[in-house]
């Protein structure tokens, strides 16, 4: 996104459903109740969506099933498939179609049942084959080497992973919304199932069902809604590789660029956020981007996130509502880092409410560190 | 079967005769890996094949924690080999838990999943 899109769209509405368990239910039915609760907030109702911005973990067409199933039959879709961080993507060219009149009202939407149709991770993917006949479990191994590397090179340690997932359950405990809200130390952490060294159950997201979506228009009709306006007010991807054999540098992902260029767009810097929400699938991912996204140099994310330095009364306030290590990770958790940052500006977050925040940040990952992409979201007070 | 042509066929057919080639660009003289029809670095798609040095050293490795009854933990890790370039694989021969990064390892010809696949040994000391 460049400058001249900064502040051209508005988040009017944010919803969600199924969070923890949702028997009974589908993917779709999941995706579908998640739109209306977006819609309800925002006063709207589906007939006036009229484009859809949607991937599914399932089928090879899941945007247009979506579309059927809603009863909607909109004049612009994007279905860009690029894992979790699609619906930060989706921040990008929806801005990009409601600026250029192609449609007035903006739906990104997702939905999943994983946990209680399989209780493990759903793929359409197949394992590539250069990596296939090895094993390596999707996608833990591929962090865990990360994390290995990561290891290695910095000497970040298991005990700075640990504070990572201890400071998420901290956030969740206050969150009423979150599916894991009790104690965590770091020695329960440590202790904790060894499933991909150097990872543990407990450095690794939750398996939950849930879904989410988020109402845009453009900025010049944006107060015209319920809630406060929140504004994209920059949004930048980059993706350097698909399959983690292909990863150049095993500790350090694309999100330095698209971080780079989302800050430029919007036209602010670090030290003007108040609050970042991280795609944290493992605990080595918050480390990852708050090195790659300059919030500390590479190398010291370990020591930024220790002894609750990112936890409630840290120095930064990061995965405010428990992250995808606690509070919701239905296969794909990109869209909640919006959601959450959204809330957060508007002053209806589900847990700890911050104070003031008129800036935050937003960070998808995809695949398996393939696919980065970074937003900034600001209230009326930054236009 | 006719001759092997597409690249994938190529080094499947050459792990089938114990061999491990690697795509060397004609245009630039760098290797790439996994095989496919241009060069990744400079794009070029004048491609050879030459065969590889087989050596190595782990770059980053894994453990797959898995119950004894399932099989057992095993190893996962990225081998970077002599001419630049890295592959998934396992080392094989020690404990999965005793591979480490910077390990010097010999590639050789094994089976995984019932097919030809490039497998590593640690050197020998
Ligand atoms: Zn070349």
């Amino acid at each position: 996104m460049t400058n001249q899109l900064r502040g051209k769209s508005a988040i009017v509405g944010t919803g969600h459903a199924g969070f923890g368990e949702a028997h009974g239910l589908t993917a779709y039915d999941v995706m579908a109740q998640s739109a209306l609760a977006a819609l309800g907030d925002a006063g709207l109702k589906l007939p006036d969506v009229d484009g859809l911005f949607c991937t599914m973990m399932e089928d090879s067409m899941p945007a247009l099933m979506a579309a059927e199933y809603l009863g909607i039959q909109p004049r612009f879709i994007d279905g860009t498939m690029l894992g979790g961080s699609s619906f930060v993507n989706y921040l990008t060219s929806a801005t990009m179609a409601l600026d250029a009149g192609l449609c007035d009202v903006a739906l990104i939407v997702y939905g999943s049942n994983q946990r209680t149709a399989s209780g493990r991770l759903v793929t359409a993917s197949r394992p590539p084959a250069y990596e296939a006949p090895y094993n390596p479990r999707y996608p833990i191994s591929a962090y865990a080497m990360a994390a290995a590397r990561h290891m290695h090179e910095y000497g970040t340690t298991r005990e700075q992973l640990a504070d990572v997932a201890v400071a998420a359950r901290a956030w969740a405990r206050h969150n009423p919304e979150a599916f894991q809200r009790g104690p965590l130390t770091r020695e329960d952490v440590l202790g904790a199932r060894m499933v991909g060294d150097p990872l543990t159950v407990r450095d690794c997201c939750l398996v939950t069902d849930g879904g989410g979506a988020i109402v845009m228009v453009r900025a010049d009709r944006a107060k015209d809604f319920p809630k406060a306006p929140v504004y994209v007010l920059g949004s930048a991807a980059q993706s350097s590789h698909r399959q983690i054999s292909q990863m150049r540098d095993f500790t350090v992902t694309a999100a330095r660029e698209s971080g780079k260029r989302a800050f430029a767009a919007a036209g602010v810097s670090h030290g003007d956020i108040q609050a970042v929400e991280l795609y944290d699938a493992f605990t080595i991912n918050t480390i990852l981007f708050l090195e790659d996204l300059g919030f500390c140099a590479k190398g010291e994310g370990g020591a930024f996130v220790e002894g609750g330095r990112v936890a409630p009364g840290g120095v930064l306030p990061v995965n405010t509502n428990g992250g995808g290590l606690s509070c919701v990770h239905p296969g794909m958790y990109g869209i909640f880092t919006v959601i959450e940052a959204a809330r957060q500006i508007r002053g209806d977050a589900p847990g700890i409410q911050l104070n003031d925040i008129d800036l935050a940040l937003a960070h998808g990952n995809g695949g398996v560190l393939s696919s980065q992409v970074t937003a900034i979201l600001g209230s009326q007070n930054t236009l | 079967m006719p001759d092997a042509t597409g690249p994938d066929q190529i080094f499947q057919r050459a792990l089938a005769n114990k061999e491990i080639l690697l795509p060397k660009c004609n245009d630039c003289g760098a290797y790439h890996f996994f095989p496919r029809v241009l060069c990744p670095h400079c794009h070029g798609s004048a491609i050879s094949w030459e065969p590889a040095s087989g050596k190595g050293r782990v770059h980053t490795t894994t453990v797959v924690r898995q119950k004894p009854e399932r099989g057992g933990d095993y190893n996962v890790c990225m081998v970077e080999l002599e001419e630049g370039v890295r592959m998934m694989s396992r080392v094989e021969g020690i404990a999965p838990g005793d591979v480490i990064i910077d390990m010097a390892v010999t590639a050789f010809v094994g089976e995984a999943e019932g097919a030809p696949a490039v497998l590593f040994k640690p050197v020998e000391a």
